[in-house]
């Protein structure tokens, strides 16, 4: 069973992309809270160089070498971009844009002159091989297992560990660093350990999503998740069922259409945010619209009581208190007479009398409250 | 060097880069100082996906089909982050971050599609991804020639607009200025600015096209005028130069060569440029302290000439380490007696040098003291 799963080379891709999937919304969720959603592009471009350049020292492209020395690229890109808006002569977002691309300038120009040697090309740099993950496998007892599904195994478990263990720290300084660092609590170790950590999540990531598709991974899941709720633990949760879900949706899309596993994976995340971008319930661009709608519909009844109100018993009363005066003095469309007498006769504010459009009872009373309304504000 | 020079093609290739250069250091600059350097980054990215429509539209390399492609993702991105923005409460890094890796993972998925399609022209398509400015055609020249022209004559005609909403939006919308609009000719500019340099620096670096030549020019000159002109330098002497390092090393990118170079151009503006640049501040900053402590050697020797009531008091050495409280550097002495502020005299029997203010240091101390009284006077 543990063996036929192993094995199985789709079932060894999917679990790759969920572990980065997981891996990157766990952190990711708090990256997006604390905007700081641009400096995982920043890392996760910038740990190329680390990269080749451990490679040209040590030899290794795996391990924990690799790991390390990437990592330690990652944070560096984030205190030298900081470093350099401190002294004032960039703002942080150049500062950002001169760094990250600057090291992955270099990181490409480095691997293209050694091209002959490593087997990364520029293209797997930027696209990933999760396609290939299962061709390198290590034995743990007795089974064999892609070596990237064993790493990233690791970089989650830590991940996880790490978000559990400081969940009531990474709350407070997540959303109140004053008080945070009042209490004692450093939110600036704490703002390096998530970058840190980000960093080693996007070096284990690097061969299976490549630089950027991993940004995709960290912060759109969790960006899904916030439109969808404002529980933290909720959207933690959310955020690593979106990785999920996008990873399996995209593999069988990938496969169906032939096409780069990686991207259709990062790409069904902007799928499962562009939907709840539009249908997130109270919150979403569609239940908006409609609340929109509803509430133009009770203004424009509220405009439609006012005007019966003010032309009633007056000798133009026959010609105003009609259907024709909302289109032709109001200049309404047929459209919006129509809708917006419908939802007052509806509401039980207007009745049809004699041919004319006439006030109820309750209907009177919202016009007395708007013309009591309107005159206080005139006198105060 | 003189026959490469010589060549057509490379004379095509230097012209087109420089061009290009120029066009994305020029438009760059209103990027920079509106602080929307990462916003160049995330349409950048989405003009991937352009880039392959274009093509698939196209049905080949043509120029100008792609590039509109890139233009028409470019521009729906920096739709898509305003609906984000304004309708949701993610922050705008966090819509920058998902625009851009979602763009460039649907991106990624088309070029492997049309990879997968097959056809020898699809290999000019990963061009885009780092840029190649060997694949500049003569007949290019004249779509990049009629785009910058183009934007320059926007540039020129907008100029006052441009100026007064990239520094103060406030005033330009006070004025009764189209501000939104405005920003959105701004915007539209950035785009167009991307869409032009990716040939030759490829969608993945072009940010740093856009930012680097103008963060270098704003060290050398407060000016928007100047330093759109600078910018433009910057710019055109990068891609050209990086088109000419490429060349002539097989296999490599232009994109990073020329963001390498730009970058280069950054740091040091940063450090020679003057009165803003590191070397000069650090000079200024020792002048004012040297000038200072000069200032409590002569105040210090007033005060002990007023405690003995002798204008002409000598005071040795250890006098003035106990009134300043630290010894003065002998060369701080050494710049006061130059200046013709003190002397040093002896005062027998003592053999050891003594030192009294002379007539210009009299002066000089009140004045320093005077400055020194008077403040003491507005705060009881």
């Amino acid at each position: 069973m543990i063996d036929a799963y192993f094995a199985s080379i789709p079932a060894m891709i999917m679990t790759t992309g969920i572990l980065v999937g997981a891996s990157g919304a766990l952190l990711g969720s708090f990256l997006v809270l604390r905007g700081n959603s641009m400096l995982t592009d920043a890392i996760s471009h910038s740990i190329v160089l680390g990269i080749i350049v451990v490679w040209l020292l040590t030899g290794h492209l795996t391990g924990p070498f690799q790991i390390l020395g990437a990592a330690v690229t990652g944070l560096l890109t984030v205190a030298l971009s900081e470093a350099l808006a401190k002294s004032g002569l960039v703002k942080m977002d150049a500062a950002i844009g001169l760094i990250f691309p600057a090291l992955f300038a270099a990181g490409v120009i480095l691997i293209s002159l050694n091209a002959r040697n490593v087997h990364i090309d520029v293209d797997t740099v930027l696209l990933g091989e999760i396609g290939f993950v299962w061709l390198h496998t290590l034995t743990l007892g007795g089974v064999r297992i892609p070596v990237a599904v064993a790493t990233l195994s690791v970089v989650f478990a830590v991940n996880l560990a790490f978000v559990l263990a400081f969940w009531k720290e990474l709350k407070l300084t997540t959303f109140d660093a004053g008080l945070a660092a009042a209490l004692g609590l450093f939110p600036g170790v704490l703002h390096y350990a998530i970058l840190t950590l980000t960093s080693v999540t996007a070096v284990a990531a690097f061969d299976a999503v490549g630089a950027i598709l991993f940004i995709a991974f960290v912060i759109v899941p969790p960006a899904t998740a916030y439109l969808l709720t404002r529980r933290l633990w909720l959207m933690v949760v959310l955020a690593v069922t979106v990785s999920v879900l996008s990873c399996v949706t995209g593999y069988l899309l990938a496969v169906y259409w032939n096409v780069s596993i990686g991207g259709m994976m990062a790409a069904m995340t902007g799928v499962w945010f562009a939907l709840a971008l539009l249908l997130a319930p109270g919150r979403g661009l569609v239940s908006q619209a409609l609340r929109q709608g509803s509430e133009r519909l009770d203004h424009d009844c509220r405009t439609l009581v006012a005007h019966l109100y003010t032309h009633q018993d007056s000798p133009d009363m026959p010609e105003e208190n009609t259907r024709r005066a909302l289109t032709d003095h109001l200049r309404w469309s047929e459209h919006r007479a129509r809708a917006t007498i419908l939802r007052a006769l509806d509401r039980d504010l207007i009745e049809r009398r004699n041919g004319l459009l006439a006030l109820r009872p309750k209907g009177q009373a919202v016009a007395e409250g708007i013309f009591a309304r309107h005159h206080k504000s005139h006198t105060a | 060097m003189t026959a490469l020079l010589s060549s057509n093609i490379v004379q095509t290739v230097l012209f087109g880069a420089a061009l290009l250069g120029a066009i994305s250091g020029m438009l760059g600059a209103f990027a920079v100082l509106r602080q929307q350097s990462l916003l160049g980054d995330a349409l950048s990215h989405a003009a991937l996906p352009g880039v392959c429509l274009g093509f698939l539209v196209a049905g080949g390399r043509d120029l100008g089909s792609v590039l509109a492609g890139a233009f028409f993702t470019g521009a729906l991105a920096a739709l898509i982050m305003q609906l984000i923005v304004r309708r949701t409460t993610l922050k705008t890094d966090a819509a920058l971050g998902i625009v851009l890796s979602v763009f460039f993972a649907v991106g990624v998925v088309a070029l492997t599609y049309i990879q997968g399609q097959g056809g020898a022209a699809s290999a000019g398509l990963m061009t885009f991804l780092f840029g190649q400015a060997a694949a500049i055609l003569r007949s290019d020249l004249w779509i990049m020639g009629a785009g910058g022209l183009a934007a320059l004559a926007l540039v020129l005609a907008l100029w006052k607009e441009f100026k007064l909403v990239s520094f103060d939006a406030d005033f330009a919308r006070a004025q009764g200025l189209p501000v939104t609009w405005i920003e959105g000719a701004l915007t539209v500019m950035v785009a167009f600015a991307i869409v032009i340099g990716l040939q030759l620096v490829g969608v993945v670096l072009m940010v740093a096209l856009l930012i680097a030549p103008a963060a270098a020019a704003r060290q050398w000159t407060r000016a928007l005028g100047s330093m759109v002109v600078l910018s433009a330098a910057f710019g055109a002497t990068a891609g050209a130069l990086g088109a000419l390092i490429s060349a002539s090393a097989r296999g490599l990118a232009t994109g990073p060569v020329v963001v390498l170079i730009a970058t280069a151009f950054v740091l040091i503006s940063m450090l020679v440029a003057p009165r803003r640049g590191l070397i000069w501040q650090a000079l200024a900053a020792r002048a004012m302290r040297a000038r200072i402590s000069e200032g409590r050697v002569l105040t210090a020797l007033q005060d002990l000439a007023k405690a003995h009531d002798d204008t002409a008091y000598k005071a040795e050495r250890g006098m003035l380490n106990t009134a300043l409280g630290a010894a003065p550097h002998a060369m701080r002495i050494q710049a006061l007696e130059r200046r013709g502020l003190i002397q040093q005299v002896t005062h027998p029997p003592e053999t050891t040098p003594h030192w009294e203010l002379t007539k210009a240091g009299h002066a000089e101390a009140r004045a320093l003291s005077g400055t020194r009284t008077d403040a003491g006077k507005d705060t009881p």
